[in-house]
């Protein structure tokens, strides 16, 4: 077996339809992995952006590539990961404060990760950390000591820097 | 001038140059088949299952080039179609497949012969459309024949709501199809194309590997320049046959589980395979590891997603074989090859397709060979199991298009239907149906429209009782215990035809096999049915077993 690689694809798609079914579809299809799976609209309504986290040795990368460029509502595939790229991803997670000094550290520990305090209940206060992969693990498993009742994450979003478009 | 939505579709069909609708007809499709009704420039073929409509239009794709139109209704309708739309998908046969769909108000209600059509159909077509306004047909029709016959051809599926088909709208049919996703590769990389020239010129011990993606792209002359060019041996897959002429001397026939001793060979000591429209399929390849070990590998395909999937590719060219093979052939002259080839003709005569005459026994082999010599110029059109593999093995196939058959998918009923499309969209062509007793009954009733419009077929079956091939993996694989392969309680086949209005023959002994061939050639009123009841246990061989190399193919005779 080669060595399995993480690749992140930017895929513009047509805004229709049905088109997210397909790409998923594909994925569950042939046996191909999904680690991450954002869709949202860009400045042209007509198209969307799917950005894809997925793994698989070379074979499969390219595999992943020809396929999701076959299907017919695809304009355009990018594998960000063949140049330097940003990612970001956002998740929320609300934390239990259930004593003024445990709130206190949450709110220090927030501090470091540069999170937001987007609502606060005398028992638990809801956070917005924004960043990569690493830093919102290391703030995930920070807050797991406190006690996280609930977690949302938006999955990736990434673009290549400046001058590789 | 405002038509309904069926009345668009039937207009939009005509501008496509549609000859023939195979179909069923049922609640959600009734406008379209009511716009149909009287039509003369579209001919509507009244089909007895969706499944038989689907081959159909695939089997007048497949005979002709052109995009066959199938058609159908909501719910079981839809449902039907869909082996057909699988079997046309595995082997990207050109085809537009046509569903009603309930009321747009009714769709995701459950309604009654609702079914979510483009969710089913999503991962067998190359394209689907859900129309729920008349105003999109027009359109969605020019796209969708588009998409059928470009780039690697497929079927393309269009549900339409039936308030869609009721409503009316200005029919405008667009001039040009412009899809701003979709822009198939046809010219291959000129400097890729060179590194292929000169692999070509450096081999000792080449060879040509051409599948269906040669006929489908109407290349076949191209590879007869090549191949001649060159002298270099050539082996074309189950769905290629007859893109190079199997009588050549050049010729090693199929490849594969199934295929020549000669060419399976071939690629376990070639030093470069030159793969042209084909896929390094599994039946082809057999253990990938043992696979061509020794060459380096050229892949022409239209669909890049084709290329290193199997098998590692050292020079891949994505573009359509006809475009590509042009520039190629200008780049390559007489290979230097004198020890390959005469290799090459050793193992061909050597190890020819051959099979033993059992003492009264009706030997299948005996059949198709005495059907070669009456049909040579036939379209063959062949179900899926031993008879196909036997009929690919001893009929000589010379022209593309003359040999139709199930080939990715192995669609047990397809050939039957097929046939019907095939004769219809050739009507100059004598066409011989090849089946199974297992595969025939499978969609039988088709055998009702071919009597009807009175198609000359010739309807042979290669009957042994048995789902053959099945049996034969039983006996050599699992102990000889023959689970659900038993056919001995088949119907006499030749008794049915009759009740059907066609012509019925049964033919019990090697001797009255050619007669009766003779005598169907003179039935041209409609079609004949001959059963030939041949050996039972008859194996086909040679065979490559599952998860074997190629050199490990079992001859079958010691």
């Amino acid at each position: 077996m080669n060595p399995e690689e993480r690749h992140i694809f930017s895929v513009l798609v047509e805004n229709r339809f049905g088109v997210l079914a397909r790409v998923a579809g594909l994925f569950s299809g042939r046996g191909f992995n999904i680690d991450s799976l954002n869709v949202a609209e860009t400045h042209d309504r007509s198209i969307s952006q799917i950005t894809l986290v997925t793994h698989g040795d070379a074979q499969i990368i390219e595999q992943i590539y020809h396929h999701l460029n076959r299907l017919i509502d695809v304009i355009e595939v990018t594998d960000l990961s063949t140049g330097t790229h940003v990612e970001r991803e956002l998740v929320l997670i609300k934390v239990a404060t259930d004593d003024p000094q445990k709130r206190t550290e949450v709110l220090q520990v927030a501090e470091v990760f540069r999170g937001r305090v987007i609502d606060m209940k005398p028992a638990s206060l809801v956070l917005e950390i924004t960043g990569d992969e690493g830093k919102l693990k290391a703030a995930i498993d920070i807050f797991n000591t406190y006690g996280i009742l609930e977690l949302a994450r938006t999955g990736k979003i990434a673009m290549l820097r400046g001058s590789e478009f | 001038m405002e038509l309904s939505g069926a009345q668009i579709l039937v207009d939009s069909l005509k501008r496509e140059g549609v000859e023939y609708i195979f179909g069923v007809n049922g609640g959600a499709a009734m406008p379209i088949f009511d716009a149909l009704y009287g039509e003369t420039e579209i001919k509507l073929i009244p089909m007895r299952h969706e499944q038989g409509a689907s081959h159909a239009a695939d089997g007048y794709a497949r005979a002709t080039g052109d995009v066959g139109v199938a058609l159908a209704t909501s719910g079981p309708g839809a449902t039907n179609l869909v082996t057909g739309i699988a079997t046309a998908y595995m082997d990207s046969i050109p085809m537009v497949a046509i569903t009603g769909q309930v009321f747009t108000h009714y769709i995701g209600s459950d309604a009654f012969q609702e079914c979510d059509v483009i969710g089913v159909t999503r991962p067998i077509c190359k394209h689907s459309y859900l129309i729920k306004d008349s105003d999109e047909i027009a359109d969605v029709v020019a796209e969708a024949f588009h998409l059928a016959k470009t780039g690697k051809p497929g079927p393309v599926v269009i549900d339409i709501a039936k308030d869609a088909q009721l409503h009316e709208a200005l029919f405008q049919y667009p001039e040009s199809v412009d899809i701003r996703s979709y822009k198939p590769q046809v010219h291959g990389d000129p400097v890729q194309i060179a590194k292929a020239a000169t692999l070509i010129k450096e081999a000792k011990r080449p060879m040509l590997y051409a599948g269906g993606g040669v006929v489908l792209a109407n290349a076949s002359e191209k590879l007869r320049q090549l191949t001649l060019k060159t002298q270099i041996p050539i082996t074309v897959t189950l769905m290629g046959l007859g893109a190079f002429p199997e009588t050549h001397p050049l010729a090693m026939e199929m490849p594969g589980m199934h295929g020549s001793c000669c060419a399976n060979y071939a690629f376990t000591d070639a030093d470069l395979v030159i793969a042209i429209g084909a896929r390094f399929d599994d039946r082809v390849t057999g253990d990938l590891s043992k696979f061509a070990p020794n060459a380096k590998k050229i892949h022409i395909d239209i669909d890049a997603s084709c290329i290193g999937k199997n098998v590692p590719v050292d020079v891949p060219i994505v573009g359509d074989a006809k475009s590509v093979l042009t520039e190629l052939n200008k780049q390559v002259s007489i290979a230097d090859i004198d020890p390959w080839r005469d290799q090459i003709q050793e193992w061909k005569q050597k190890y020819p397709f051959e099979y033993e005459q059992k003492a009264d026994k009706v030997m299948p082999q005996y059949v198709i060979e005495q059907i070669y010599k009456h049909y040579s110029d036939a379209i063959v059109v062949a179900d899926v199991g031993q008879h196909q593999m036997w009929a690919a093995q001893y009929f000589k196939f010379t022209e593309p298009r003359q040999w139709l058959n199930s080939g990715g998918l192995g669609t047990m009923g397809f050939s039957l239907p097929a046939a019907i499309g095939a004769q219809l969209g050739c009507p100059d062509k004598t066409v011989v149906n090849i089946n199974g007793d297992g595969s025939y009954i499978m969609t039988i009733q088709e055998l009702v429209p071919a009597v009807t419009m009175k198609l000359p077929l010739k309807i042979f079956i290669i009957n042994n009782m048995y789902l053959g091939m099945v049996r034969q993996w039983q006996e050599l694989f699992h102990g000889k215990r023959y689970s659900a392969v038993d056919y001995h309680d088949n119907p006499d086949f030749a008794l049915l035809a009759q009740a059907f209005g066609a012509t019925g023959l049964r033919v019990e002994h090697t001797e009255d096999v050619v007669p009766a061939l003779q005598k169907a050639k003179g039935i041209t009123d409609g079609p004949v049915v001959i059963d030939f009841i041949v050996d039972e246990e008859e194996n086909v061989f040679p065979m490559v077993p599952a998860g074997a190399g190629l050199g490990d193919v079992i001859r079958g005779l010691s």
